[in-house]
């Protein structure tokens, strides 16, 4: 019985720049690029459609191959019990899982002005950012400022702790998912701070992005997030 | 000025109309003397920018005028101007050379926030003399020998670098470095700003505590054995500032122009012949006159 393989939501209109690979004999699902809900233009002036089209057409595409890539090589090394293989994928499959996982929220927090980019949150997340950071502005100010001073690359996200019930906001290095910094860390606004994010535009402005990129944030897509985590 | 830069490094004091230029030794005079200073004399900036050594359009069509105005004129030079404002704080770093300062503000693995800047900085400098107009094709002599011995050919140096660039994930640097220890060439890559300077310690101290035996009889100065374990070679800076405005996301083909058209095998020659003065790599081949 073949596996379906494909693990992302696909809007109607394209089909382009999948692969979906049936491996239903090996029994791994690999994964494919989920499509933007949006024209790589759409989100101008704050991120310009060169960027979010080698973002998502280059970057993406290139942790989804490789993703896949290193999970199969992972599935044959387990199938003959070749350990160390199995142990030295795992940096590949952090760094290629991880940007996979990364972006593909990263798209989804994202939305042009006119399907509600930049509109603040209301309801219970907006409640929860007024209790936890004073206001909308404090927040935008703390994560702002802990995305320019992240060295390197990495990301810097607006975190639910669902065990502790708050918000928090932290950075992760390279491709990490915010859920290394904590296992019960839900992802609700990742901001990709890495160099390929903005310097077509930008160049070494990381500051002046993170100043625009505000105006393209999506919260409704973050109040949904959190509101059925808070269930 | 169109760009204010100084063309020698360290300890410099810039100030709008002049550039002194201090040894170490009469920067702690002046740290002494700063306090309550009579003279009105005051150390304002440690370090300067300095120039690569070829004009920003040089390395064109592989690394455009774009690119260095950007990366030099803007990353390099915020490095720099970062330092300094971080030094004139307090003069607790006082006196160090670019080397000294990288590994104390290293702090064995826990940097101080001077070390990004500094380390940079650092970095900077050197990778824009690994390069040169021209550049690429083959080392000779004495560098490729040495390479042949340590990777088997040089075709398998290219794969190890090429590799070792390709899977550095995130920001960071691939280097060629002489270990003297071992007394051998390796490929190594770091992350963001560390550079192979800082993993001189570990491995220092055990030579300082075999030799504090011998201090007696053979008063050494501590900091000579401590002088660069890994002698970087040649670095090749994988931070995506450094090929994006060019390559945009591909990276392997940027790592295969740098080393059929930029890197400069003559100051790979002279860092490894400064580098022998460290590391015996066995008998000199002194050519018959």
């Amino acid at each position: 019985m073949a596996i379906r393989s494909v693990l992302s939501r696909r809007t109607l209109s394209s089909l382009k720049e999948s692969s979906s690979k049936l491996l239903g004999l090996r029994g791994i699902q690999t994964f494919t690029l989920p499509d933007l809900p949006y024209d790589y233009s759409a989100l101008e002036p704050a991120i310009s459609g060169e960027i979010m089209q080698i973002h998502h057409q280059k970057h993406h595409q290139t942790y989804v191959t490789n993703y896949n890539n290193a999970l199969e090589q992972l599935d044959q090394a387990v199938n003959k019990g070749d350990a160390s293989t199995v142990v030295k994928l795992h940096s590949a499959i952090k760094f290629n899982g991880g940007g996979h996982v990364n972006h593909s929220i990263f798209w989804k927090n994202l939305a042009p002005v006119n399907q509600g980019g930049g509109e603040p949150p209301k309801g219970a997340l907006g409640g929860a950012i007024d209790t936890h950071f004073g206001s909308l502005e404090g927040l935008v100010k703390k994560m702002s400022a802990e995305g320019a001073a992240l060295q390197g690359s990495g990301w810097v996200w607006l975190g639910l702790d669902k065990e502790l019930k708050k918000l928090v906001v932290d950075t992760t290095a390279n491709q990490d998912p915010l859920v290394t910094k904590g296992g019960s860390l839900v992802p609700l606004v990742g901001i990709d701070v890495w160099e390929h994010a903005y310097y077509l535009q930008y160049k070494n402005v990381r500051p002046d992005y993170l100043k625009n990129v505000w105006k393209v944030i999506n919260w409704k897509y973050a109040s949904e997030v959190y509101e059925s985590e808070c269930k | 000025m169109a760009s204010c830069v100084v063309t020698t490094s360290s300890f410099c004091t810039v100030s709008d109309s002049s550039i002194r230029l201090k040894s170490s030794k009469l920067v702690h005079l002046q740290r002494r003397r700063s306090l309550g200073s009579r003279g009105g004399l005051k150390v304002e900036a440690y370090y300067g920018l300095k120039t690569p050594p070829y004009p920003l359009d040089a390395l064109e069509p592989y690394m455009s005028q774009r690119t260095l105005e950007v990366h030099w004129g803007k990353h390099h030079r915020g490095y720099v101007d970062n330092l300094n404002k971080q030094l004139g704080k307090d003069d607790k770093l006082y006196g160090y050379t670019m080397e000294e300062l990288i590994k104390a503000t290293y702090n064995n693995g826990n940097p101080l926030p001077e070390f990004n800047n500094a380390a940079q900085v650092y970095n900077h400098d050197f990778f824009w003399e690994s390069m040169q107009p021209g550049g690429g094709d083959m080392p000779q002599k004495g560098v490729l020998e040495q390479i042949e011995k340590d990777f088997g050919s040089f075709t398998n140096f290219r794969e190890k670098f090429t590799n070792a660039a390709l899977t550095q994930f995130g920001s960071g640097w691939v280097w060629l470095v002489l270990k003297r220890e071992e007394r051998r060439l390796e490929v190594v890559k770091t992350s963001n700003a560390i550079n192979p300077l800082v993993w001189d310690d570990i491995v220092c101290e055990r030579v300082s505590l075999i030799f504090s035996c011998y201090k007696v009889m053979f008063p050494l100065d501590h900091m000579y054995f401590c002088c660069c374990c890994l002698q970087p070679i040649i670095s090749l800076d994988v931070w995506e500032h450094s090929y994006y405005i060019d390559y945009k996301n591909e990276r392997g083909k940027y790592i295969n122009t740098f080393l059929n058209h930029l890197v400069s095998w003559n100051a790979a020659m002279s860092r490894m012949a400064r580098a022998e003065a460290f590391v015996n790599l066995g008998e000199p081949n002194i050519p018959i006159a």
